[in-house]
């Protein structure tokens, strides 16, 4: 197990390596600066700003000093706002963020899951056609559409929810909705399909051989094996909810680390779009190693953990 | 004495697209206690079909009953409901499935497996019924089943996963053990081995076993009778010896000489040419017509009534009809003169 887990970390680090290194560069390559704007600093100010933000010293020198600072979680100082390093607006918007991923995750989880499971044991009845109607819209609706019809309806229609802002549990309802929707609607179908499978297989009929009712065959036997497809789709869905809080957020005006990337990208704010994106690697790095895990938790014929040794 | 089980012109049909399938088409068949019943038959005859009708296995829809009954314990199992059903399915009637590496569940560990059906009919505590499954694994020729009870199937080779299935089907003493194809997904080795078993198991627990297959060398050393079953219909019964060497209906013949012979002559195993009946279609009259060498005219449209050649032997056939010429068995279904055991 430990030496397993070591070997993971080892993955990541060289991960982030390659994503620092190729972040790093693309940025250099990137056209303007950070300090071009539509109000023309002077040369002079210019040159005197790329002083202060070590922009003049060589580009080994840059690229060494950020990969080691980055691996220290310092990402250097905002080149928007003064006084503010990258590291304290991570820590700002992340907790916002984090909330309203978690609750769209745990949306999309626990809704998709149960409508796949009903349309699969309803299996071309009324609440199969009514779980796929569902799933079909899910899909083909984008989020910033269902965002917008929510905050139509729930907001201004029936003054139920808030839409802006990020202040309450009621606050986050409307936009965890919206972030949930595709990822849902993907998880239902998929569980939809895999039930089915595993509701047709030959260990299902030994179940019911034993005499065990519809209810214990459906969930102790059949749930388990149906949900794997789900869990390997955990790392995806977490890729998912990431890229589409950057347009959820935007729109609910939500001070998260979303919406801040977005900010920073249309503010070259380099440090800022560096930093971010180390960020969101790390953590989709770290997620992806605790699916893993949650994997072979789920199917023991996975050896995550080395039981056994082998 | 009245009989274990009495399945009497059972029919199974499928609703598809392509029209009803009438996978079993008027059935009779009887199992005595403590007896081995082999039904034997190509792919597609309807022996699966059977075997799980008689747990009410059978997906319905699409399929259902089209007629017949199922007599166990004086009771028609045909009208019986699903919650009744649970009650004598794993207790009563148990089955074994052809493939024991899809047949267990892959993410519950073995003894969790046998346990079910022990807390379910016998209402067991988890240690009990655990203790027992420890019991059924050694019984079944598992070794180490202390450690064993608690790992996972990919954890067992195949054919010691058809002997952890044979322990999940004995778990409650069952009066009828189904085996449908229980060896033919296995190595020939471990075949033998698990044959073996089921037959030690038999004459510890005296539970009566009905062994569906479609190699005839199987039935010679495992069954005491036999039902050759084509298109849906029993066309030949009679005890093994009579099946053997005494055969009377043309597709018995067929079966029998498309079997190795154990005196090893390298003569062709001679399959029967063309192939089953689409039953969706099914032919009016004889089911094997389209294949026999022998077929007449009367053949194609009528089926042929049962003879009863002895107390046990009946076979369909228009040859046993006084108006049809003589035919003798080919030689190649002649199991050469010798005893056809090992
Ligand atoms: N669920 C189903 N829907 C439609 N037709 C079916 C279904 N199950 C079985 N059948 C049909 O019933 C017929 C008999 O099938 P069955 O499985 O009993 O054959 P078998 O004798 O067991 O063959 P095998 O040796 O291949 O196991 C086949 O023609 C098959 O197509
Ligand atoms: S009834 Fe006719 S076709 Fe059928 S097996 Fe006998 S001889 Fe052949
Ligand atoms: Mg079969």
């Amino acid at each position: 197990m430990a030496k397993y887990l070591l070997k993971r970390l080892a993955y990541i680090i060289v991960s982030l390596f390659f994503i620092i290194t190729i972040t790093f560069f693309l940025m250099q390559a990137a056209p303007g600066g950070p300090f071009a704007s539509e109000k023309k600093l002077t040369p002079a100010l210019e040159e005197q700003m790329n002083e202060a933000y070590g922009l003049n010293d060589p580009l080994y020198e840059q690229y060494f000093n950020y990969l080691v600072n980055a691996f220290t979680f310092d990402f250097g100082p905002s080149f928007k706002y003064v006084g503010q390093d990258v590291i304290e607006i991570i820590t700002r918007s992340f907790p916002y963020s984090l909330i309203l991923g978690i609750e769209s995750i745990l949306i999309a989880l626990s809704i998709g899951v149960l409508l796949g499971v009903i349309a699969a044991v309803k299996h071309n009845k009324f609440g199969d056609y009514t779980a796929m109607v569902i799933a079909v819209l899910g899909i083909s609706v984008p989020s910033f559409i269902m965002a917008t019809v929510l905050q139509y309806i729930f907001a201004i229609k029936l003054g139920a929810l808030p839409v802006a802002r990020f202040e309450s549990f009621a606050h986050t309802i409307l936009p965890a909705i919206a972030l949930a929707t595709t990822p849902l609607a993907f998880i239902a179908r998929l569980m939809r399909s895999s039930m089915l499978d595993v509701l047709n297989s030959d260990y299902i009929k030994t179940a019911k051989s034993k005499g065990l009712g519809q209810r214990v065959v459906t969930y102790k036997h059949g749930l388990r094996n149906a949900i794997l497809p789900v869990v390997s789709y955990l790392g995806p869905l977490v890729v998912s909810i990431l890229t589409g809080s950057f347009i959820i957020e935007s729109i609910f005006g939500i001070p998260g680390l979303g919406s801040e990337f977005v900010v920073s990208v249309t503010n070259r704010d380099y440090t800022v779009i560096m930093g971010t994106t180390v960020f969101f690697s790390v953590l989709l790095l770290v997620s992806i190693l605790l699916v893993d895990l949650l994997y072979g938790l789920v199917d023991p014929r996975i050896k995550v953990a080395g039981k056994g040794g082998k | 004495m009245s009989k274990l089980l009495e399945v009497k012109d059972l029919s199974i049909a499928f609703d598809t697209y392509g029209g009803e399938v009438q996978a079993v088409r008027g059935v009779t068949f009887d199992l005595d206690e403590k007896e081995t019943l082999a039904i034997v038959g190509e792919s597609g005859s309807g022996k699966s079909v059977t075997a799980q009708s008689l747990m009410r296995l059978v997906p319905m829809p699409p399929g259902k009953f089209a007629g017949g009954s199922i007599v166990f314990n004086e009771e028609d199992l045909v009208e019986k409901s699903d919650k009744q059903m649970e009650g004598i399915r794993g207790k009563d009637i148990s089955m074994i499935f052809q493939d024991p590496m899809t047949s267990l569940n892959p993410t519950m560990p073995i003894g969790k497996q046998i346990s079910e059906g022990l807390i379910k009919h016998q209402n067991m505590s988890k240690k009990a019924a655990h203790n027992r499954g420890i019991e059924l694994l050694k019984l079944v020729g598992i070794p180490n089943p202390e450690r064993r009870i608690d790992q996972y199937p990919h954890e067992y080779s195949g054919g010691m996963r058809q002997r952890a299935m044979i322990a999940i089907a004995l778990a409650c003493n069952p009066k009828i053990l189904i085996a449908d194809e229980p060896t033919t997904a296995l190595d020939v080795t471990i075949q033998a081995q698990i044959l073996d078993l089921m037959r030690d198991v038999q004459e510890e627990t005296g539970t009566a076993i009905i062994l569906i297959t479609h190699d005839l060398g199987v039935v010679a050393n495992a069954a005491n009778r036999v039902a050759v079953m084509y298109g849906g219909k029993i066309v030949e019964t009679g005890n093994v010896n009579e099946i053997f060497y005494n055969p009377k209906h043309p597709y018995t013949w067929g079966l029998l000489s498309s079997m190795p012979k154990i005196d090893g002559d390298d003569e062709e195993l001679l399959a029967i040419p063309g192939s089953p009946p689409d039953l969706a279609d099914p032919p009016k009259g004889c089911p094997f017509a389209a294949r026999c060498p022998y077929a007449m005219k009367v053949c194609e449209n009528h089926m042929p009534e049962y003879t009863h050649l002895s107390e046990t032997q009946q076979t369909a056939c228009w040859l046993l009809d006084e108006r049809a010429p003589d035919v003798e068995a080919p030689e190649s279904a002649m199991v050469g003169g010798t005893k056809v055991h090992e």
